[in-house]
């Protein structure tokens, strides 16, 4: 099967999921027990107004002409009013999801910055002190709870050196155009702003990253152990292959595919974690603003973010699959 | 042949001396696993008497003891209202062994039904249903689901157990889907078949107990990935209210009074990485010791 079939057929498949997860969790958030127009409206507000509301957000209408209406929206781009926010929930996550990505992004090239040439060399120098290091911090990394690391950098490198600031995304102001900061300080050449970007983004970056760095090492030591081990690497040691081609061209990338089973692990796990950094670090991200939608009970954000959410996942899932071709050629997609 | 294969199959040997006990106490990483783990269940067992100050596990008040840095009188100082932190770690640990026990049990109780019938009767409308369930289940990450799951209910302890329960059966149900259907082309469940067993007496005798091992070892590493979860929806403020001394809310009410009195948040941070180190290293080395594969 060819490329294109194989990911028009796997996007398709991702439909029915998709619709599955908008019923459940619209069906969680209209269930709730409390009246969450009585909690945006405020214990003064009148029956009548109470009632008012609840029409105008279709909330007196039976159930199922409720997710029809709601479906409905959402396939237009439309996830209704935020009870909390009093803006629409399609405007809030066009301002919130760019943050995310590229804190998700950023802490996705810590976790290869680190995890990738630490964990060859664990495996080049086995046994050796380094290789004791790197097993003891993958087995500890993966046991810290994350937005506990968070507070940690925070108070060290943060507020106790004063090397970095500990919350917010920018302290240089910056002209929207894409939503993604980084993006944007570049394309209007505001390099200030960049380099401010960069350094508020890097101990969020780092608290949401190092944990599986320090996973992704352990991986790639043990596949380029095994790698290392096979006839093929001895045949070109023989041959007198310096040992940092060998490594690079032959070893490296026939433990990259394994890498990339678990690069699909490490996204899930940055994006849900992400919660919890942001909350942290004051990210003005969609977890955060997730965060705050469940604490407020704003069921139209709830179910956005979740939606959402669950499209960014399945989404780079999805692009981790059609990885696997171009790192091991010999894998057929089907 | 004979009688390796006798002795390996043998009766007579004690369980004491098992082949994967032996396996599982000649690694050294398992050992210290045990031992951190225990030390976590003799303290949630005995929190009244290894506490300095089982009082402060409530809602008590200390106001001329606030705030008070790490000290001999208290290991790991005093909050806001002047209660020891350390005895509120140690009572924590209840708290932090109730969710995987409560999540996990709901999660087979779920998953085991569902797994054995999805993959005993792969073809089946059923069997179909329960897989794309659990389809829509895993397309978001367990956080962000259980998240969601607890708008529909008050923050509390039991709230954070539900939710965290809702998103974690469908990992067993595939589990146990998976591994039946690998032990139901084998020979013996064939033959019991065709002595004419009752499918559901198939299913929980005869494939259920040959898919112990996995679904255990699974287990094990479970536990750490649900203290962390339950730490987590605490922390974020849909879990354990106060004045519950769990890990989680401690550390999220010791940030108001970052940096300074760092170590209201930072002490309780020290209990979750020991449980969970150990049941990390706790959960490798079964599995090693049970020889599962991943």
């Amino acid at each position: 099967m060819g490329l294109v079939q194989f990911s028009i057929r796997r996007l398709l498949m991702l439909v029915p999921t998709l619709f599955g997860l908008l019923l459940l969790v619209f069906i969680i958030a209209r269930v709730m027990p409390g009246d969450p127009v009585r909690l945006a409206l405020g214990p003064e507000a009148t029956q009548e107004q109470v009632q008012n509301y609840r029409h105008q957000l279709g909330l007196d209408k039976p159930f199922v002409l409720q997710f029809v209406d709601y479906v409905g929206g959402v396939l237009r781009g439309d996830f209704g009013q935020s009870l909390r926010t009093n803006r629409s929930v399609s405007q809030d996550i066009a301002s919130t999801l760019p943050p995310t990505l590229e804190l998700v992004v950023a802490s996705l090239i810590v976790a290869a910055l680190f995890g990738v040439p630490i964990g060859v060399l664990s495996a080049v120098f086995r046994d050796s002190w380094l290789d004791n290091l790197v097993r003891f911090v993958a087995v500890s990394g993966v046991a810290l709870p994350r937005f506990w690391l968070a507070i940690i950098l925070q108070i060290t490198l943060g507020s106790g050196l004063g090397l970095f600031p500990i919350i917010g995304q920018t302290s240089v102001p910056i002209h929207h155009i894409t939503g993604f900061d980084t993006i944007d300080a570049l394309v209007t050449g505001n390099l200030r702003g960049f380099a401010s970007v960069l350094w508020h983004l890097t101990l969020p970056a780092f608290a949401l990253g190092l944990p599986d760095a320090a996973q992704l090492a352990r991986l790639i030591r043990s596949t380029m152990i095994d790698v290392l081990r096979k006839q093929y690497v001895l045949v070109h040691r023989a041959y007198g292959m310096r040992p940092y081609r060998l490594v690079a061209r032959y070893a490296l990338r026939n433990s990259l595919t394994a890498a990339l089973t678990l690069m699909g692990m490490v996204l899930g796990a940055l994006i849900q974690n992400a919660f919890l950094i942001e909350v942290v670090f004051s990210w003005p991200g969609i977890s955060a603003y997730g965060a705050a939608a469940v604490l407020a009970k704003d069921f139209n954000a709830v179910v956005a973010v979740t939606l959402v959410i669950g499209v960014v996942y399945l989404t780079s899932n999805f692009l981790v699959d059609l990885l696997y071709g171009v790192v091991d050629p010999r894998i057929r997609y089907q | 042949m004979t009688s390796q294969a006798t002795q390996a199959f043998s009766a007579e040997r004690p369980w004491y001396r098992a082949r994967w006990l032996r396996r599982f106490f000649r690694n050294r990483l398992s050992l210290v696993g045990l031992a951190m783990v225990l030390v976590v269940i003799v303290a949630a067992i005995f929190a009244r008497y290894l506490a300095p100050y089982p009082g402060d596990a409530g809602p008590s008040v200390h106001f001329a003891n606030t705030l008070q840095p790490p000290s001999l009188a208290h290991l790991f100082g005093t909050d806001d209202v002047g209660r020891d932190i350390f005895s509120r770690v140690i009572f924590g640990a209840r708290f932090a062994l109730l969710y995987p026990v409560v999540v996990l049990g709901i999660a087979l109780l779920i998953g085991i039904p569902t797994g054995l019938i999805a993959g005993y009767w792969p073809h089946s409308l059923v069997g179909n249903l329960i897989l794309r369930l659990t389809d829509v289940f895993l397309a978001v990450p367990p956080l962000a689901l259980a998240l969601a799951v607890t708008v529909a209910f008050k923050p509390s302890l039991a709230t954070a157990m539900i939710a965290i329960s809702f998103t974690w059966w469908p990992w067993y149900t595939r589990l146990i889907y998976g591994e039946t259907r690998r032990v139901t082309q084998e020979a013996f469940v064939e033959a019991t078949e065709a002595l004419g067993q009752k499918s559901l007496k198939v299913m929980f005798k005869h494939i259920l107990p040959n898919i112990v091992s996995p679904v255990v070892v699974k287990a094990t590493l479970d536990v750490s990935f649900v203290i962390l979860l339950g730490a987590s929806l605490s922390f974020l403020g849909v879990g354990a209210q106060e004045p519950t001394p769990d890990w989680g809310a401690m550390i999220a009410r010791g940030r108001l009074y970052l940096p300074n009195q760092w170590w209201v948040s930072t002490m309780p941070g020290f209990a979750i990485f020991i449980t969970v180190t150990g049941f990390n290293l706790l959960g490798d080395a079964l599995r090693d010791a049970l020889d599962v594969m991943d």
